[in-house]
């Protein structure tokens, strides 16, 4: 994590456009992640508007809103996964670090690798537990067997999931229960040392219990990962973020730190929303 | 609600109708086997000689088939289809006797069974058993016991003598062979050293003739040697023939005999039938090179057809642009399963063997021309052409594997940071891997089937050889095969004696049968372990 702390040159928005209250946690850090004026179409229809939003190191930055509203289309952005749809358009920059990623001649593989996604539904691949946590590093061409079992074992520890499976890591993973495959999910995202971590309503499939584990896990993780988290779930956007974003329609309505959001929003489309008049 | 509408809004007719459609398809599937098993497995059981003396004083010696109303008759007689045998004598195998003409049945205990290598069985009654001009036997039980050792000595032997025959005379040939393309090859290059080459080619085949006529004279020595015993039979008429107890390849007294020894004459016969060569154009012995042809046949058609239809159904689903000209594409491979294969076996022919054996003759095999090597069927040639046919059920099935993969799993791989193609390789196909198998086992049952496009391409009434020996390279590719479906239409529609080929058509039908169904749950097999290895979660 060295690295990221020397290497971030504050981006073009150091002064993101709307800021909250200073807070001596959060604020003052650099963005990881910035994205300005950024549009995108899915054909002729458009799906983000104007958005401008920045994501700073070592904080959990939630996007909520209402079904629909383009927060999972941005966060897909982030990583380029919205490449894999056609007919995608996207204007305006996201950057890394000032490191335009949609840039001309971009290895998106290698953007990619800096980030690891965690899916709303689990996706553990049919194979062993093992092969799930290594796969980033096989891909990556890794095949000495100590780097590998020492990596499966930090990240499963890291991922709080080591103690439940350490017996049966030759099992497949398909025999998991749901919480214990979403932290499969997250071990094999960090096993390859990601900067960011990008969740997409990790809990919408699992039971209270599953979801708390999980949200533990996201606040020991923010310790060395930024981490980004789309939730439609306002408690749990209160419970884990330091900041929030709000959108709507497309739209970043409001932008703040998660405890302005939920006590003193700005905008009235955010304080009905959050206090369930709609949505 | 009345009690006849609730019984129509809960769907119960078509329930019942769906019920009804499958126990039809069942019992249509089991009465076919039933029929097939009981037809072609009862056929290798000792029947009973009867001996049946007809009113004008005639005597036959047969086993009894079936009985049956004679047509056409007022007076309600029943006739009997009787196998008499002794084709050599007779000139017929079956004959009809109507019941009224017949005076006295009876089964002699002493009545004989007698399989052989040529002209079929023989039924009738030991008469004498000499060596040369010396008597050993006589036609009583001791004599029998005698003619049965004997058998059992001899018959091995003279086997035994042929096999080698076969097989030195075979290697002999095939260094005359060797030896003529050499020199042509020569002549082709317009050797300097042709001159040499010609005497050295001149020495080498004196040599390999004078071998063959030692060979020959040592085989004929023993061959004399091994004819010199002779059984003497009559039969029900009192006309006698002699037989050389070479030529016995099994001799049964039915009717004397316990279970227990009727249990080893079917089970002698049966492996007889799945290990030998057959005889007698095809209609007696084994059918051992025609199981080793279907087998070899089918194992080379997936190991062609397979891959290429995973990696056309890969580019199809997985790289292509979906769109119309996809569609069409996909389309254009689901219609070539329904072409008729007749026109496959047509392709191949001018495709592969005239058009790629014949290119590779005039390249590689020049010498040998006008004798083509690959520009005729073979065994390569009938796997290409069934591997063409089974493409678009392994490219139809993979297709639907891959589909059936859920894009999250995809998605996670692409996140990691994986290209596509390590997406595909690592995680699309082996969790596509059950549905592929599933391809495979459709196109081998397919394959199996498959007749008609096979007899313009490669497959044969009888094969010399076969394509897999000890001779180098091992797997001759170019080698004409034998192939049960064929050997079913053969025997039953091709045969000179049709009649007698029946239960043979019978019990090849179990045979395929048996190894389409080994073939298959040995994919199936493997498919269930893929399958456990992938099971899938329950929340």
């Amino acid at each position: 994590m060295d690295t990221l702390m020397t290497s971030s040159a504050p981006g073009p928005t150091a002064q993101a456009p709307i800021v909250s209250a200073p807070d001596p946690s959060v604020e003052g850090r650099p963005d990881v992640i910035t994205c300005r004026d950024v549009n995108l179409f899915y054909g002729e229809k458009q799906a983000l508007y104007d958005i401008t939003i920045g994501c700073k190191k070592n904080a959990v930055t939630a996007f909520i809103g209402p079904s629909g509203c383009g927060k999972s289309t941005l966060l897909r952005c982030l990583n380029r996964m919205n490449d894999l749809i056609d007919g995608v358009k996207i204007t305006g920059t996201i950057a890394i670090h000032g490191e335009d990623i949609y840039a001309r001649g971009t290895d998106v593989t290698a953007i990619r690798k800096r980030f690891g996604m965690v899916f709303q539904k689990s996706n553990p691949f049919p194979k062993t537990i093992f092969e799930n946590v290594v796969y980033g590093l096989r891909i990556q061409g890794e095949n000495r067997r100590s780097v590998l079992e020492e990596t499966a074992e930090r990240s499963l520890r890291n991922a709080a999931l080591w103690d439940e499976v350490k017996d049966r890591l030759r099992d497949s993973a398909l025999g998991l229960s749901g919480g214990q495959m979403q932290r499969l999910c997250i071990a094999r995202a960090i096993a390859v040392e990601p900067e960011i971590l990008l969740m997409d309503e990790p809990c919408s499939a699992l039971d209270p219990i599953a979801t708390s584990k999980v949200e533990e896990l996201i606040f020991e993780l923010k310790e060395r990962y930024t981490i980004v988290i789309v939730t439609h779930n306002m408690q749990q956007a209160a419970r884990v973020s330091d900041e929030t974003g709000f959108f709507m329609l497309g739209k970043l309505i409001e932008f703040d730190k998660t405890e302005t959001i939920f006590t003193k929003p700005r905008q009235k489309t955010t304080e009905d929303y959050i206090t369930g008049r709609f949505g | 609600m009345s009690a006849r509408d609730f019984f129509f809004k809960k769907g119960e007719p078509m329930i019942w109708l769906a019920g009804t459609g499958l126990a039809v398809s069942l019992l249509l599937i089991f009465g076919l086997l039933t029929l097939v098993a009981v037809r072609g497995l009862g056929f290798f059981w000792p029947q009973p000689l009867v001996l049946i003396e007809t009113a004008d004083g005639k005597r036959v010696l047969g086993e009894i088939l079936t009985r049956e109303p004679v047509p056409e008759a007022k007076d309600g007689g029943q006739r009997i289809r009787v196998k008499i045998a002794n084709r050599d004598l007779n000139g017929l195998d079956f004959r009809w006797i109507e019941e009224k003409e017949i005076a006295k049945r009876d089964t002699p205990p002493n009545a004989l069974l007698l399989e052989r290598q040529e002209y079929g069985n023989f039924h009738g009654f030991l008469k004498e058993l000499r060596r040369g001009d010396e008597a050993i036997g006589g036609a009583d039980a001791a004599g029998l016991a005698r003619l049965e050792a004997e058998q059992a000595r001899i018959r091995p032997a003279f086997e035994g003598l042929r096999e080698m025959e076969k097989k030195e005379v075979g290697a002999i040939n095939a260094a005359l062979e060797r030896d003529r393309l050499a020199v042509r090859r020569a002549e082709m290059k317009k050797d300097p050293d042709l001159e040499k080459l010609h005497a050295a080619s001149a020495a080498r085949q004196a040599e390999l003739k004078r071998r063959y006529e030692d060979l020959r004279e040592r085989l004929e020595s023993q061959r004399r040697e091994l004819s010199k015993v002779v059984a003497t039979f009559v039969d029900a008429n009192g006309k006698s023939k002699a037989v050389p107890v070479r030529d016995l390849v099994r001799i049964v007294a039915p009717n004397g005999a316990s279970v227990w020894t009727k249990a080893g004459v079917y089970l002698s016969r049966l492996r007889e039938f799945v290990l030998d060569d057959p005889r007698e154009s095809n209609t007696e012995g084994g059918v051992f090179p025609a199981i080793f042809g279907t087998v070899l046949l089918v194992v080379l058609m997936t190991a062609v057809s397979v891959p290429f239809g995973v990696v056309a159904a890969l580019y199809l689903r997985e790289y292509a642009k979906q769109g119309r000209f996809v569609r069409l594409v996909r389309i254009a491979v689901n219609n070539l399963a329904g072409v008729p294969s007749i026109v496959f076996g047509i392709f191949g022919l001018g495709f592969f063997v005239y058009g790629i054996g014949g290119r590779i003759d005039q390249l590689f095999f020049a010498e040998a021309l006008p004798t083509p090597t690959f520009g005729t069927g073979g065994i390569i040639w009938c796997a290409l052409t069934l591997a063409i046919l089974t493409v678009p059920v392994v490219v139809v099935a993979t297709e639907e594997a891959l589909a059936a993969v859920p894009a999250g799993m995809r998605h996670a791989s692409l996140a990691l940071g994986a290209t596509k193609w390590q997406t595909t390789w690592r995680v699309v196909l082996p969790a596509a891997a059950p549905g592929i198998l599933t391809g495979l086992i459709l196109a081998m049952a397919r394959g199996t089937g498959e007749v008609a496009p096979l007899m313009i391409v490669g497959v044969v009434k009888l094969a010399p050889t076969l394509p897999l020996d000890g001779v180098f390279p091992y797997l001759h590719l170019e080698r004409k095969i034998m192939h049960l479906g064929f050997h079913l239409y053969d025997v039953g529609f091709q045969s000179p004696n049709v009649e007698a080929a029946i239960p043979m058509v019978y019990t090849t039908t179990i045979l395929l049968l048996v190894i389409v169904v080994a073939l298959n749950l040995t994919a199936i097999l493997i498919r269930n372990v893929l399958r456990k290895k992938l099971k899938s979660s329950t929340f």
